[in-house]
């Protein structure tokens, strides 16, 4: 049964607060970015990707990267929702001997590939859409990146390998919050325009509200059958790091802050007001 | 690495941080298990792992310096200033700090704890603990991988019935086998043991549960060593 798009904003929110609560719990984790691309997450696993625990072992499913793989904990709770896993055995997360590390492994169910060192994933992705050109099925790759991490030369070779093998089947999400780890990317490593650089390489650009449902679902439909070039899809998502929790929003410290109590509960509390609002 | 800085010979200080498994929780993407074995096997460059505020202190000094390519590996934690003859009053019993120069910062003559970096502080807590069952251990802080220092393994091998090798790093191709090399080589056989970490998917969680998992930690080593005395 398809979510409306409304029932999937209230889902946002509830992935929001367990992104929280898993993270105020383990007492570690990426709480901006995790906040900043779960809207993302929701749209691909709800609506866009052919990817259930029944059919995981399945050539034929879609397949998802998460390149940015230090925002793990808003994939573990999707995952957990998909019914990979029971959400209760979150509560392991960085624990010693836990296989929910933090950052995305085989070892948790779901998880298509070990990520964490950033400027891997849209390599792997390309070798992914090309195995399944090869193998004439009709799945499709999706890789998400962090702003941040298209300072590392792999993802511009990947983007080149990608345009010069047609790989219409590959769409890169680029969760463009605008802040990484040491500040603003603009200061760090400036990388606009984005989309020119992209265009250049090659690519179909498409640059979305990386918050709204909609917008989302538009941007991660397959490619019109009529269309005049066959070429990958980037989906520049504008987001806000730490989106949902005013006083986490843009704030870099964020990007593997932790709660405190007092923290957590106001967070808790602000994001249930806004489910209410918009009950 | 090794084209650009060896081969070239260019005096690059390469400074690694949160090395081994400073990020334990994070995961194998964050562990850094391998760069010992990868570099030892690049010739042209000297590998120091300092264990303490001194020897990080010099480290850098002398690597400001250095003709050579240097990779200084460090860990995320405070470090510890840890003991040692000069710390303890004993300024003739230490000689000054160099690379390739092990420091030993305990004597003993039953066996010798040969460690590096964050591991060393373990060591020393382990040759305590082994006195008091009157086992006397060495503990040598080998923070130069390379240059080894030959002499000071050699010693330690005609001193002691055993040798423990303990380092933050897979158990192949670190400093353990370094020394089991030299030892092998030079004809000696002590009883001999390599603590670190094995050819497994390493286990995660804080570094001070994964030093524990994998026997770097007071108990653990004074386990190994009571053992490998027993055989």
């Amino acid at each position: 049964m398809s979510l409306t798009d409304h029932q999937l904003r209230q889902k946002s929110l509830q992935y929001r607060k367990q992104v929280l609560e898993i993270i105020y719990h383990a007492g570690a984790g990426h709480t901006g970015g995790s906040l900043s691309c779960i809207d993302i997450l929701n749209v691909l696993y709800n609506r866009v990707l052919r990817v259930s625990p029944e059919n995981f072992g399945s050539p034929d499913r879609d397949r998802y990267i998460q390149s940015k793989g230090h925002s793990v904990e808003a994939l573990f709770v999707v995952l957990a929702d998909k019914g990979f896993f029971a959400f209760d055995e979150l509560k392991s997360l960085c624990r010693y001997g836990s296989h929910f590390v933090g950052h995305p492994t085989r070892k948790v169910p779901g998880v298509e590939f070990n990520t964490g060192a950033l400027g891997h994933g849209l390599s792997i992705g390309v070798g992914s859409a090309i195995a399944a050109k090869k193998d004439g099925r009709d799945c499709r790759t999706f890789v998400l990146l962090g702003d941040g991490e298209l300072a590392e030369g792999s993802n511009w070779e990947a983007a080149m390998c990608a345009a010069h093998y047609q790989l219409d089947n590959l769409t890169a999400i680029i969760d463009h919050n605008t802040l990484q780890i040491t500040g603003r990317t603009r200061d760090v490593c400036a990388n606009a325009p984005l989309d020119e650089k992209f265009a250049a390489f090659g690519w179909e650009v498409m640059t979305v509200d990386g918050h709204s449902i909609e917008q989302l679902t538009s941007a991660f439909q397959p490619a019109s059958p009529s269309r005049q070039t066959v070429r990958p899809r980037v989906v520049i998502a504008n987001t806000i790091k730490g989106r949902g929790v005013s006083f986490m929003e843009d704030v870099g410290k964020w990007h593997h802050g932790v709660p405190s109590k007092e923290e957590y509960v106001k967070a808790m509390a602000e994001i249930d007001v806004t489910m209410k609002a918009e009950r | 690495m090794k084209n650009d800085i060896c081969y070239s010979d260019m005096p690059v200080k390469l400074v690694a941080i949160s090395s081994g498994v400073s990020y334990g929780a994070l995961g194998s993407t964050h562990h850094s298990l391998h760069d010992v074995a990868a570099l030892r096997a690049i010739n042209n460059i000297d590998i120091v792992v300092p264990a303490d505020n001194f020897e990080a202190q010099q480290a850098i000094t002398l690597a400001a310096e250095h003709k050579r390519p240097i990779y200084l590996r460090f860990g995320k934690a405070a470090m510890y200033s840890l003991p040692s003859p000069a710390t303890q009053g004993d300024r003739a019993g230490e000689s000054a700090f160099a690379i390739g120069k092990a420091r030993v910062l305990r004597d003993g003559h039953d066996l010798c704890f040969i460690a590096n970096g964050e591991t060393v502080i373990h060591a020393l807590l382990a040759a305590e603990h082994l006195k008091q069952r009157s086992i006397s251990a060495r503990v040598i802080s080998m923070h130069t991988i390379k240059p080894l220092d030959t002499a000071a393994i050699l010693t330690a091998a005609n001193d002691c019935r055993a040798i423990i090798t303990v380092e933050e790093h897979m158990i192949h191709g670190g400093l353990g086998e370094a020394c089991a090399s030299l030892l092998l080589q030079a004809g000696l056989s002590p009883k001999f043991a390599i603590v670190g970490f094995p050819d497994e998917y390493t286990v995660t969680g804080a570094q001070a549960d994964i030093f524990r998992h994998y026997g770097i930690s007071m108990e653990g080593l004074g386990a190994v060593a009571a053992e490998l005395l027993a055989r």
